[in-house]
This record gives structure tokens, C-alpha cells and sequence, in this order.
């Protein structure tokens, strides 16, 4: 382990007696300033002299010589470096914990000459059990921090660097700046400059990565000698792609660096770990420092220096102690094969790391994988035969930290292997790709090729628009998509299938949900008594798609939170001393059945439905599932439905391949595709609403508004990611209209005039309608006046008198709406059975 | 061969003991967890255990091979770790804790409980070994309580020398032998008494329904844990290890963990729950373990092998009086209404064969409209069915039961396991709803999510499991059968309206006269006649496919209306299972006329009840 010639055995010796505990200061070796191959020891020194402070750094020189960082070479060159000097080194628990039980191992075995020379001077030499030597090691890290460049690297990943020069260099400059002595090193970049160094560091991080924190020192007091840090840079590696899954986890991965992602379901209080214990003789006042070993602190029972026994007692103020702080990670639900139970790791954070991390974040953690077994009692020799494992953190990284900053974070989490991507791209530039994708939508549901085509665009969604600086903030792109119709028509079906396909989808039902649950509520956490936000379905399905089965059953006030949600994709919450505002870009899927059980095609779509304008507007298509009642359709119907009761199972497998391949479509699209609206787009939209408008303007009414048209541009920028185009073409636009056009052909047209009219949707009656109410009012204050000047007049009477006077049929409904208008008029007033003039 | 590392000696045991465990009915020698009492099983010895995985702990690492030091002589020995929880050495010797020639494996560990609600017939049957069979008394000594022991057989016990090569494990035992006989008695007699003196607040076993008994037992899963779902029903042969070593790291660990910070990873809790007493929860190492199709013990546990198919097609040749047995004793039971009865065959016949997409294939929830309120009728059907299906359960739906039973599982982080609920049931459970026992009354928050999660069962054949920060889809296969006054509350495939023909003085008399009028073989085979037919595969032709096309398109032609996709539906359903109950893997369209025809009956029923309400009010 420790990187020491064999020719140095007195501090070999010395490291024997130490942890023994013999005394804070040892003489010093006795040839440090050319001894090459002790260099920890000899550095060590320098950094911390012991006349001034009780210093941190551990006694063991030797063992930690590659992890007391220093710059050797430079002291031999004479170079003076007071940086380094004056720059405490910290120690890494993080590296540390599993090490004492190695070194015991290594010398009870015998094996004095821990390191294997390969030549006769030290700069060949490695670590005892590895392959890794210090010194190549450190020069290969170091070319790689001055010359790596990456060459795939985007611009809004890192912020403020320029990407044609070495990247880590600029981080260094970054500490330099900042002060935080952390250098992150992305694993990747490492793998993609120097294979074999990449393997090591996966192998032996805990020998590896102090070489790399030495390695990044030297550079770093090389070109600012004058920093002043908190304590030496320490190196951290992440994304190291050994292990991605805490499934696959497996005892070949123990003492290994791995990163694995999950979500972190608890966190342990604060511990303060003993490091290193003082005490002190009672009777002659000598002092002693023990280091902690595999846990424990083994008390000195004789004070070297009198000769009492049990006169040493623990001064806790002298010791040293690391924060450190336990976390349990559990597996992603996406990780998880059905039917299993979620797997959990326990993780330890150390120092800076505590408290990085809330329950509830989802990470992913880089760290050593560690197993310990149980002791089941110190006086007995019996042992468990289990380990316990865990993971040294050495670095986090927040996943959900970015959807923060409002980029789509499925980028990040969905990892596609290359051939997954050229399949997908191979896929998309299939001619019938749209029909393919859409037909493998539901497949259990029979025909609705429209609907299967809307919710497939919905899927996909349009493009994110800022526009926060106009002040008009961001332009929804989510597609919200109503479904209604006759019971039975498998619209439920359709729901569950979509909240099964996503990974950020939410079910829900409007007999079932308050607007708590789908909004947000304020919970007094029983341990803590602080007050918790706890997140209902529409902010849960941010970024996903929120299905609301029986919409119509949703009572009014849980209705209407879903108005700021549908338009401005947020929820402002003011509740229990909390004000915030949440994110929910969240497309919304709702089912809602017709108020008499029944589809009445006499009616409009609000009349049978019964949801107020103001949000059926907000939906982008509204669409009529409706039993269409011909024979071909049933014969059609039938053989499907037989089919499902005897396919065999193989075809089901197939059918879920299907699935997988359209999830992995759908997420490749969302994360990578981001299409941008075309010139002769931009003119076919133009044109497509100009048209609308010229429709209803021939009959005096208004036939298309704003909204509409930002429908149009959301569906054609989904019809264009469905290509994965960057670019929204005309065929977009085409099908956006087509699609559109049909909707609405099913959703306001004037049952009585057959005509399509948008203003059934965005004012809840269709123009004509409007127009027949005001004639009959008109037709009512005349037959009131043409009676003269009777005060009062009979309900009945009067109905029955405008019924025989009207040419059309005129029910109590429309009757009692005249009187209300005129009563609005204050004209008269409605008593019951009496109507009274004013 | 155990001090040899390279022999690949693990293959050779799991192929030794499945040789050995198909001879000569060698299964029924196994003693069995779920009979007899862990006192009574020797430590480290074969057992077996038919269980459902209730939990899956994470997985752990173990000392496969160790090597141990005799610190006076310098003697290693190598031994192995697979098999045990503790890693043995003679007083004499330390663990190398650092020896280069220890390997760590891996193994899963599932906490497992008896499958739930498992009916008491199928307990003693198994026992016992009465029909399939002959039994072979097993190789305790142990019998149930109602066959009282003998002194002998008890002093037998005592005196057999354990054959445990480690001490401390020896006299461990002993102590069980020869100290707890006498509180074991009574214990056994009343069923295991689960809270044990000495540990408090007592252990939570974690049964997902109420006032259930039995080990539960830490599964340790040496190979291909990941073909292993949760709540599967697995029949596992393994190592018993009742180590009372077991127990006491439990104290040890909670003592000294203020010092050692490697050990306090876990909170008090946790490590509760997941070692808890060996003698409360007993561990098994297995050897083999089977996923079971099936839990009844008359049938052959895989139906594919030859001699179970000989056993197959002679049942299949006497099942048409079988069915009209069983239709007639079910007339009976439902108070002489025939066509309740065919449909409540059909109902427990019903399984959910595959899923497509979401949509469930096979599920046949059927709810039973017109039970008399308040009476004791449905608690009577209940236990008729309890007679006949492998494991059942009834749920009380009342005010008091939604608001305040737990029925979704979920996890507890604290603890990290999963804590049951009533809807963590095994495939084929029949699942009464007594909807008759609701009043009316306030359902608050937790009584809302109960019946949205019990209307989900019935709809989606799934359960989602509460996992705090985010829900889990676990797919199940339950029968549901709802007792109502008017139509049910919950969803349902199919209402039948029950249409009694006769009114019983006293119920009670009435339905156990019932019950002793079945002769016990003709109430197995009404048993073999339901988990078999559930087995079967299905199929239906093109021509007849082309036939009932024809029907759908004129049966819309003339009532549009009424008839949807989803009459059509049912009727498939009826249909498939009315052949299924006639032994016909493929519909004939004698079958699909005749699944109309109940389908008619039936709605006619509900037509004529609607009326009558009608007239009342």
C-alpha cells in the first residue's frame, strides 16, 4: 500500500510503533531532504510544523505518503514553494476508512517488503498490491489536467470556460479564484485521454486518487504560488462508468470507484468521528495522540513515560474528530424490474459532503464501494459471516439540481447507447414513421387513429419558448388534450396505457383528487415538527403528463387551480406561511364522460359536458370518442376483441418490445430534439389562421383566436420532433392543421347549424345559439308590451303564449333564459309564479 | 470435500438434493415449516417451507470460503460460508479476517411469510397427505396437537443426540428440547403465539391480514434471485438455521454501538427488523426453491410432468359430474338460485391469463347484488368458498375497516422494509368484499385511497405500493366477488342479481347442514375441479371467430343502444369460462350461444330488479 522504498525501513518501523501509540513527535527520519521515495514523510513535515499547531495531519506519515500531498520533486529542486507549505493538508475519510485493515493484513502477513521494486531506484516502484506507480501515475494525471481538451464538450455545460483550451486548467485557475479546494474530474474525460490511468483509478481508487490530489497541488502552487486555501486541493472523481445500477453492484466491486444513481430516502444525523484521540497521563501530564483503528480506540493502558498503568485519560477537546453523516440511497423507480422491491445502499459522507443532500434528491454518487464484516462480539472469536457495505462518497451530483435552471433533465438521466441512437435515428427516417409510432400506441385499443396521433404529439410536445424578457415568460409548450364521450369507449384505457408509457406520469381521478392532492399541501413533519411542502400530482408530473380520469366529476375548486397550471405552467401556493411557486409543466390528459351518461349529439360539447369555457379553451384538441354505429366498424371491433382472448403469449413479448423501443423514441426526442419553426412554416401557420378567421368572419363571428394558432405551432413543432427535424416544415404544419381541423370537427361543430364554431369552445355557446336567445328575448318584450299595461302577468300564461307565437319549438330552458335577460334589462322580475313589470 | 475451494461442489449439492428430493416421494420426509413448530425442527437440518415473499431485503455480501488461524499452532483451515449465517471456528481457532483466500459471494435475502389467507384445508391436507399420496410420517416426531403426543415420542426428542459439530449450537438447541416442551404444548395447540416474553414492544411479523399465524422466516437466496418476484408463492427447500448466536448480535449490536461507528449504519429499527430473533423468525439457506403455479395439495405441483398429465386427463374424464355437482351444491348454497351459482363457478374458475398493454386479459370480478343485509348469509358464502379455493379472505367493508386498516402496502424507511397491507395477496386469491356491512358514514383521507386502491385491484388487476417519495406498480391476480345489497359501489365485470328460491329458517343450520352433507372426497374434488381448471390454456378458432363476429354485428344492428364493446366483452368472457368449466380448450358455438343465453338471463334479471325499484319509489 504504501509507496516506500524497501531501503527505508526505520520508518517502516516507526509506523509499527505509532500505532501502538508511542508519542506525538517522533524524532524525524533522519535523512528527509533527499530521500526521494518517503516523500509523504518528508513533505508532511514541512507542511505542518509541529511547534506551532496541534496539526491534523495524521502521524503516520508513511502510510498516508500518498495521501499527505506534497511536492517532492520540487524539494529536491530547491524551488521554494510556500504555498504548499502553508497550505494545510486535509485528510480524505473518504479514502480512508478501510486502509488501517489492509496495512495490518499486509504486515501480519508477513510480506515486510511492501512494494514491489521493479528497478532499482524509486521511480518505478507501485503500490503494494496494485500495478499503480506513484510517479507515473502522478505525470500521466498531470499531463491530462494541462492538456485535456474536450472535444465533445457544449456550450451550456460549462458556463465561463473556453472550450479550446485545456478544461481543468481553467478550473484550477476557477479554485484559485473562488477558494473551494475541490478539483471535480470527470471520469469520461479521463477514460478518453488515458485509458490505462482510467482503469487504475476504477481499481484502485483509494491509492489512485491521492496521487491525483498530489498531482493537481504541484500544478496548482506552481501557477499561484500565492493562494491561499482553506487546505490542499482534493481531487473528485465522478461518473465513473464502471456501475451504473445498484442492482448489478456485486462483490467484484468492492474497494472499487463506482458511480451509481438513486434517490436518497434518509439521512442520519450529524456524527463526529473520532479521528484521532488525545489523552493525557494523570500523574506526569504526558500526552499521547491515537489514531482510530478499524473503529475503535485502543487505550493506552501504560503511560510510556512514568510507567503508571491506567493513568492516561481522553481529552475530547484535544482529539480530533470528521464530520460524517450516514444516507441511505435507494434505487430509481426506472432502475427497478417489475415486481421487485427497490434495493438500498447505505452511503457515508464525510467533512464538506454532509448534508449536501436532502431526502428525496435523486443523485448520483461516485465513491468507493466498501464491505466490513459484523463483529458479532469483540470477546467472541465467532463472526458473522456478512458484510455490511457501503459507499465513501467523494462526490455528488445532483440530478434534479438542473431542472432549476429549466432545462429538460431526462437529457440527462436517459443514457443511450450509441447503437440504441442509431436504431432510433434509423426509425425516424422511416416515410410512415408518424403512423408507425401511433399505430404502436395502445395497440389494445381499437381505431381512434386520430386520438392515438394527438396523444402521440402530446408526448412529444412542442418546443420550449422564452420569452421572460418581453415579459410575457415562458410560452407553454406542453400539449393538454381532452377526451370525451360515451362510457365505455376505453378512454380510461388510453389514460392508464399513457401513464404506464411515460416515466413522469401521474393518474389520477376527479371523483378521487382535491385540489391538495393534485396541487400541493403544507404537512407538519411528525419528527421534526417543521412544516414540509408535500407536492401533489400536478407538480409530481412536471416535465410528464398528468392524467385526470372522470374530469367532469371534479368538483369546481379543484377545477379551477388547473387554470393557472394549463396556461402559465405553474402553481402559486399561499398556505400556512408558505408562498412559493412551483413548476409544473405538466401536459394534462383528461377523460370526461357527458353529463347524461350519454353522448347527445344534439348538443354542443359544453352542453354535454358541462365544463365552464374558460378551461376547455385551454385544451389544445378536444376530441369525441363516440361508439360509431356501423356494421363494418363492429365486424372490425369484434375480430380484435376475439383476438385478445386467445393470442398467445409471444405475441404480448413482442408487443412489449414495441413499447420499450417507443419510450426510448419519445424520451431520445424529448431530450435531443428541439425544432425550430421554418420560414415557409412560419407562412403555412400564417396562412392556416388567416383562413380560420376568414371562415367565421363571413358570418359575422369570430372563428379562430390566438390560442388556437399557438395550438397549431405546438402540434407542428411535436409532428417535426416525431421526425427528429430541427426544422418545423410544411408537412408539419399540414398535419398540425389536419389534426387540428379534426378535433374540432368533432368538438364545435353547432349541432343545430352543423357549422364548425370555435366560440362553442371559447365562449361556451355557439354564435347562433347566442343570436336565437337574443330573438326570443326581443320576441318576449314585445308580447309583454303588446299586453299593455297589466302590472302582472302568469308564468304559465306567458310561456304558453310565446310557444304558440314562436315558429320554432321553445323549451322552459330557453323560455326562463329570455326572462333572465330581461330581468337584466331590468325589464321585469321573476316571483315565482308571477312576472312583474318595472 | 469442504476443504477443498476449487470442486465446484455447489453445482453437485443443489443437483444432489434435487435427485434425492424426486425419489420415492422423498418431499413428503421434509418436515415442513409451515406444520410443525421451529422448536420441534432440529437446527440445520432440511426443511421445507410454502411461502410468499413479503419483502425483499437488499442484497449481502458473506464470506464464502474463510480461512481460520490457530493462534498457538499456526494452523489454517479453510472453510466454507455458504449455507450458514455464522461463520464458524472451534474455540481454539480466530478468523483470518484478512486472509488473500477469502472470497465474498453474494446472496438475497426475501422475508418471507406463509402464503396469506391460505385456507385451513390446505394446511391439513398438505399435513396429512390424505388424497395424492400416501403420506409417509415425516421425519420429526412432531404432529399436530389434536393427535396428542405421547410421553415416549417427547422423551424420543430429547434424548436424540443433535448432531451439531460446533458446541455452543449443540446446547443451544438442548436448551430448546429439553426447557420449552411444556409452553410449546399449549403454544401449539393455540396456534403460535408470536409474542414472546422477553422482547418487547413485540416484533411486528408483518402478516398482510389480520390474525394471521405463522413463521414468518428470512429467505436466503443463493442463486438466480432476480426470476423471483415479491408476493410469488415459492415452495423452498434449505438449511434451517435457528442460531441463537443470531439473537444475540441483536443486543450485542445495539449495546456497542455507541462505540463502533461501523455498526450504527442502521438504525435501531432497521436492525430489528432484519435480524430479528432466530427463534421468532427462523432463517432457511436454500437449496432449492420452485415458484408454485399452485398452492392446493391435491394437485401434483408442476402439471407439466408426465405422470401429473396421466393424473390430468382421469379427472378430466369424470368432470362433467364433478360440474354438476358443484353447481348444485353452490344452487344450494345461494339459496337455490342456479344462475348465481353458474356465474360464481364461472368467478372462481376466472384468472388473469396475460395483459395486454394495461388492460388485464382473463380477470372476472363479479359482484352479487341482493344479499340480504345485516344477516349472516354472506358470511356463510364466505366460508363455503374458504372450502373450496386455497386461499381466500374477507374483507368487512365497513366505515370503521376503510378508515382504519391498512390496505396498500407501504414502506417504512425508517424500518427499510415494506410493511404489508390487506391487498398484498398471492396470485388466485378469492377476495370476498362483504359490502353488505357498509353504513352510511364519513370515509376520511385514508378511507378514500382504501377504495380508490380496492376499485384499482378490480379494474387493473394491480396494486401500487406506497413507496413515500413515489408510487410502485405491482401487478396482481386476485379474484374479487362482492356481496351488495343494490349494485356495488366498487366496479365490477359482471353483476348478478341474486334471485333467492327459498328462505331458510335459521340460516346458520341451514348452511352447515350444507356443509357436512359434502362427503370430504367429493369436496377435494370439487377443490381439484377449480385450481385445475384455472390452469388450463384456451383457444378459439377462426370459424368461430367469424361466428361471433356475425352475432356482434347483428346484435348491434338491432339494439345499438344497449350492446358495446364491452357486452361484447363479457360474453367473450363468460364464454371462455363456460368452456374452461366444461374441460373445452376451444370454444364451440354451442358454448358462445349458450354464454349469451346466461349473459340474457342474467341481464334480464338486472332489468326486472330495476323496475321493481322503480315501482317502490
Amino acid at each position: 500500500l504504501a509507496a516506500q522504498d524497501a531501503r527505508s525501513p526505520p520508518s517502516q518501523k516507526r509506523r509499527t510503533e505509532d500505532s501502538t501509540s508511542t508519542g506525538e513527535l517522533q524524532p524525524m527520519p533522519t535523512s528527509p531532504p533527499a530521500d526521494l521515495q518517503s516523500p509523504g514523510a518528508a513533505d508532511a513535515l514541512f507542511s505542518s510544523p509541529p511547534q506551532f499547531r496541534p496539526s491534523p495531519i495524521p502521524l503516520d506519515f508513511d502510510i498516508s505518503s500518498p495521501l499527505t500531498y506534497g511536492t517532492p520533486s520540487s524539494r529536491v529542486e530547491g524551488t521554494p514553494r510556500s504555498g504548499v507549505r502553508g497550505t494545510p493538508v486535509r485528510q480524505r475519510p473518504d479514502l480512508g476508512s478501510a486502509r488501517k485493515a489492509r496495512q495490518v493484513d499486509l504486515h501480519s502477513d508477513g510480506v515486510a517488503e511492501d512494494v514491489a521494486t521493479e528497478q532499482t531506484f524509486g521511480q518505478k516502484l507501485v503500490i503494494w498490491g496494485t500495478d499503480v506507480n506513484v510517479a507515473s501515475c502522478k505525470e500521466k494525471f498531470q499531463r491530462f489536467l494541462q492538456r485535456f481538451i474536450d472535444p465533445l464538450a457544449k456550450e451550456d455545460e460549462d458556463i465561463g470556460l473556453d472550450l479550446n483550451e485545456p478544461r481543468y486548467m481553467q478550473r484550477l485557475e476557477e479554485i484559485n479564484v473562488v477558494g473551494e479546494p475541490f478539483l471535480n474530474v470527470n471520469c469520461d474525460h479521463l477514460r478518453s485521454f488515458d485509458e490505462n490511468l482510467y482503469r487504475q483509478l476504477i481499481c484502485y481508487p483509494q491509492e489512485v486518487i491521492p496521487t491525483f490530489d498530489m498531482a493537481a497541488n504541484e500544478i496548482f502552487f506552481d501557477r499561484y504560488p500565492d493562494s491561499i486555501l482553506e487546505h490542499q486541493i482534493q481531487v473528485r472523481p465522478y461518473n465513473a462508468l464502471k456501475t451504473r445500477n445498484m442492482r448489478s453492484l456485486n462483490p467484484e466491486d468492492i474497494d472499487q470507484l463506482i458511480t451509481i444513481s438513486g434517490m436518497v430516502i434518509r439521512s442520519s444525523q450529524l456524527i463526529p468521528e473520532m479521528q484521532e484521540a488525545f489523552f493525557k497521563c494523570q500523574v506526569c501530564a504526558f500526552t499521547t495522540r491515537v489514531e482510530i483503528d478499524r473503529g475503535r480506540i485502543a487505550e493506552p493502558s501504560v503511560c510510556k513515560n512514568c510507567n503508571t498503568t491506567h493513568s492516561m485519560a481522553l481529552i475530547h477537546n484535544r482529539s480530533m474528530f470528521s464530520d460524517k453523516q450516514m444516507i441511505k440511497l435507494q434505487e430509481s423507480p426506472e432502475d427497478m424490474p417489475a415486481g421487485q422491491t427497490p434495493y438500498t445502499v447505505a452511503l457515508f459522507a464525510h467533512n464538506d459532503l454532509v448534508d449536501k443532500v436532502q431526502p428525496g434528491d435523486r443523485v448520483n454518487v461516485t465513491g468507493i464501494y466498501r464491505a466490513v464484516p459484523i463483529r458479532i462480539n469483540p470477546r467472541v472469536s465467532t463472526v458473522k459471516s456478512v458484510y455490511k457495505t457501503h459507499i465513501d462518497v467523494i462526490h455528488y451530483r445532483k440530478t434534479d439540481s438542473k431542472r432549476l435552471h429549466g432545462v429538460d433533465e431526462e437529457t440527462e438521466q436517459k443514457m443511450f447507447t450509441e447503437e440504441r441512437v442509431e436504431m432510433l435515428k434509423e426509425l425516424s427516417k422511416k416515410q410512415d414513421i408518424y403512423e408507425r409510432l401511433s399505430s404502436a400506441l395502445a395497440p389494445s385499443i381499437y381505431e381512434h387513429e386520430d386520438i392515438k396521433k394527438g396523444i402521440l404529439l402530446q408526448l412529444f410536445g412542442g418546443s420550449r419558448k422564452d420569452f421572460t424578457h418581453t415579459g410575457r415568460g415562458n410560452f407553454r409548450a406542453e400539449i393538454n388534450i381532452l377526451l370525451c364521450g360515451d362510457p365505455g369507449t376505453s378512454k380510461s384505457q388510453l389514460l392508464q396505457y399513457v401513464y404506464n408509457l411515460v416515466p413522469r406520469g401521474q393518474y389520477t381521478s376527479g371523483r378521487g383528487s382535491s385540489a391538495v392532492g393534485l396541487t400541493a399541501y403544507v404537512m407538519k413533519d411528525p419528527e421534526t415538527r417543521q412544516l414540509v411542502l408535500q407536492t401533489g400530482a400536478l407538480v409530481l408530473s412536471d416535465n410528464g403528463i398528468c392524467c385526470i380520469d372522470e374530469f367532469d366529476k371534479m368538483n369546481e375548486s379543484t377545477r379551477s387551480v388547473l387554470h393557472e397550471v394549463m396556461e402559465q405552467q405553474t402553481l402559486s401556493i399561499a398556505k400556512a406561511g408558505i408562498i412559493c411557486q412551483l413548476n409544473a409543466r405538466t401536459s394534462i390528459l383528461a377523460a370526461a364522460n357527458p353529463i347524461e351518461s350519454q353522448w347527445n349529439p344534439k348538443k354542443t360539447t359544453t352542453e354535454n359536458i358541462q365544463l365552464p369555457h374558460t378551461l376547455l379553451s385551454r385544451f389544445d384538441l378536444i376530441f369525441l370518442m363516440l361508439d360509431p354505429r356501423d356494421e363494418a366498424y363492429d365486424r372490425r371491433l369484434a375480430r380484435h376483441l376475439v383476438s385478445l382472448y386467445y393470442q398467445t403469449e409471444e405475441k404480448m413479448e413482442e408487443e412489449y418490445m414495441e413499447m420499450a423501443v417507443l419510450r426510448d423514441y419519445i424520451a431520445y426526442a424529448r431530450g435531443y430534439v428541439n425544432p425550430r419553426l421554418g420560414e415557409e412554416a412560419s407562412q403555412a401557420l400564417i396562412e392556416a389562421y388567416v383562413d380560420m378567421r376568414k371562415i367565421g368572419s363571413g358570418r359575422g363571428m369570430v372563428s379562430a383566436y390566438p390560442r388556437q394558432l399557438e395550438s397549431l405551432i405546438r402540434l407542428a413543432e411535436a409532428h417535426a420532433k416525431v421526425r427528429f427535424s430541427e426544422k418545423v416544415e410544411t408537412i408539419d404544419v399540414e398535419e398540425a392543421k389536419r389534426l387540428h381541423r379534426e378535433a374540432l370537427k368533432q368538438s364545435a361543430t353547432d349541432p343545430r347549424t352543423g357549422i364548425v364554431d370555435v366560440s362553442i369552445l371559447t365562449t361556451g355557446m355557439s354564435a347562433t345559439a347566442r343570436k336565437r336567445k337574443e330573438e326570443l328575448a326581443q320576441a318576449l318584450r314585445k308580447l309583454i308590451q303588446s299586453k299593455g299595461k297589466a302590472p302582472t302577468l302568469k308564468y304559465q300564461q306567458l310561456f304558453d303564449d310565446i310557444r304558440a307565437q314562436s315558429d320554432t319549438a321553445v323549451t322552459k330552458e330557453m323560455f326562463e333564459e329570455a326572462l333572465r335577460a330581461l330581468a337584466d334589462d331590468d325589464f321585469l322580475t321573476v316571483t315565482g309564479k308571477t312576472v312583474r313589470l318595472l | 470435500a469442504q476443504n477443498d475451494p476449487n470442486s465446484d461442489w455447489e453445482k453437485k449439492v443443489t443437483e444432489y438434493f434435487k435427485d434425492k428430493l424426486k425419489e420415492n416421494n422423498a418431499t413428503n420426509w421434509v418436515p415442513s415449516l409451515n406444520d410443525v413448530p421451529v422448536h420441534y425442527l432440529k437446527p440445520n437440518s432440511l426443511v421445507k417451507f410454502r411461502c410468499m415473499v413479503q419483502d425483499m431485503f437488499d442484497p449481502e455480501f458473506y464470506m464464502g470460503v474463510y480461512e481460520t488461524v490457530d493462534p498457538n499452532t499456526n494452523a489454517r483451515v479453510l472453510h466454507f460460508g455458504k449455507y450458514r449465517d455464522v461463520a464458524e471456528c472451534g474455540p481454539q481457532q480466530e478468523i483470518d479476517l484478512n486472509s488473500s483466500q477469502t472470497v465474498t459471494s453474494e446472496r438475497q435475502t426475501f422475508y418471507c411469510v406463509p402464503v396469506p389467507g391460505e385456507s385451513a384445508w390446505v394446511k391439513e391436507i398438505s399435513f396429512f397427505g390424505l388424497v395424492y399420496q400416501a403420506r409417509v410420517s415425516p421425519s420429526t416426531s412432531y404432529t399436530p396437537s389434536r393427535h396428542k403426543r405421547s410421553y415416549e415420542e417427547d422423551e424420543d426428542m430429547d434424548l436424540h443426540p443433535s448432531k451439531q459439530k460446533e458446541q455452543h449450537i449443540g446446547s443451544g438447541g438442548d436448551i430448546h428440547g429439553c426447557v420449552e416442551p411444556k409452553r410449546l404444548e399449549t403454544e401449539a395447540s393455540a396456534g403460535h403465539h408470536l409474542i414472546s416474553p422477553n422482547c418487547s414492544p413485540p416484533l411486528d411479523l408483518n402478516f398482510p391480514l389480520p390474525g394471521e399465524k405463522g413463521p414468518a422466516c428470512l429467505v436466503k437466496v443463493y442463486e438466480s434471485w432476480d426470476s423471483f418476484k415479491v408476493n410469488d408463492v415459492l415452495e423452498v427447500y434449505g438449511i434451517l438455521s435457528v442460531d441463537p448466536v443470531l439473537s444475540i448480535v441483536n443486543t450485542e449490536e445495539r449495546d456497542s454501538s455507541a462505540l463502533d461507528p461501523m455498526e450504527c449504519m442502521d438504525t435501531a429499527e432497521e436492525q430489528r427488523v432484519h435480524s430479528p430473533p432466530a427463534s421468532l423468525v427462523p432463517r432457511i439457506h436454500v437449496i432449492l426453491a420452485q415458484k408454485l403455479q399452485h398452492i392446493n395439495p391435491l394437485l401434483p405441483v408442476c402439471l407439466n410432468e408426465e405422470e401429473s398429465k396421466t393424473f390430468v386427463s382421469n379427472f378430466m374424464s369424470e368432470l362433467s359430474p364433478v360440474r354438476a355437482e358443484l353447481l348444485g351444491f353452490l344452487t344450494h348454497a345461494l339459496l337455490g338460485d342456479s344462475l348465481a351459482a353458474e356465474y360464481l363457478i364461472l368467478h372462481l374458475i376466472s384468472t388473469v391469463y396475460a395483459r395486454r398493454d394495461v388492460l388485464p386479459l382473463g380477470k372476472f370480478a363479479v359482484n352479487l347484488s341482493g344479499c340480504p343485509r345485516n344477516s349472516i348469509f354472506t358470511e356463510h358464502i364466505y366460508r363455503i368458498i374458504q372450502q373450496l379455493v386455497p386461499a381466500s379472505y374477507r374483507l368487512q367493508m365497513t366505515i370503521e375497516n376503510m378508515n382504519h386498516s391498512r390496505f396498500i402496502p407501504h414502506k417504512d424507511y425508517a424500518a427499510n422494509r415494506l410493511v404489508s397491507g390487506v391487498l398484498q395477496l398471492a396470485s388466485n386469491t378469492s377476495l370476498v368484499v362483504d359490502e353488505t356491512q357498509l353504513e352510511q358514514g364519513q370515509l376520511d383521507t385514508t378511507g378514500v385511497h382504501n377504495v380508490t386502491a380496492l376499485g384499482n385491484l378490480i379494474t387493473w388487476q394491480k396494486v401500487d405500493y406506497d413507496f413515500n417519495y413515489h408510487q410502485m406498480e405491482f401487478p396482481c391476480n386476485i379474484n374479487v366477488l362482492i356481496t351488495s345489497e343494490g349494485r356495488s359501489l366498487l366496479p365490477s365485470d359482471c353483476q348478478v342479481h341474486l334471485q333467492p328460491q327459498l328462505t331458510p329458517p335459521n340460516m346458520e343450520e341451514y348452511m352447515n347442514s350444507l356443509l357436512t352433507a359434502v362427503l370430504p372426497s367429493v369436496l377435494n374434488k370439487f377443490r381439484i375441479y377449480l385450481s385445475l381448471l384455472r390452469l388450463l390454456d384456451y383457444s378459439i378458432s377462426d370459424e368461430v371467430t367469424k361466428a361471433v363476429e356475425e352475432d356482434f354485428v347483428e346484435m348491434r344492428k338491432s339494439d345499438p343502444e344497449s350492446v358495446t364493446a364491452d357486452d361484447l366483452h363479457r360474453t367473450l368472457l363468460v364464454a371462455r369460462f363456460l368452456s374452461l368449466s366444461a374441460g373445452q380448450t376451444t370454444l364451440s358455438r354451442e358454448r358462445w350461444l349458450r354464454a349469451k343465453q346466461l349473459e340474457a338471463l342474467r341481464k334480464a334479471r338486472l332489468q326486472q330488479q330495476k323496475c321493481v325499484n322503480g315501482n317502490e319509489l
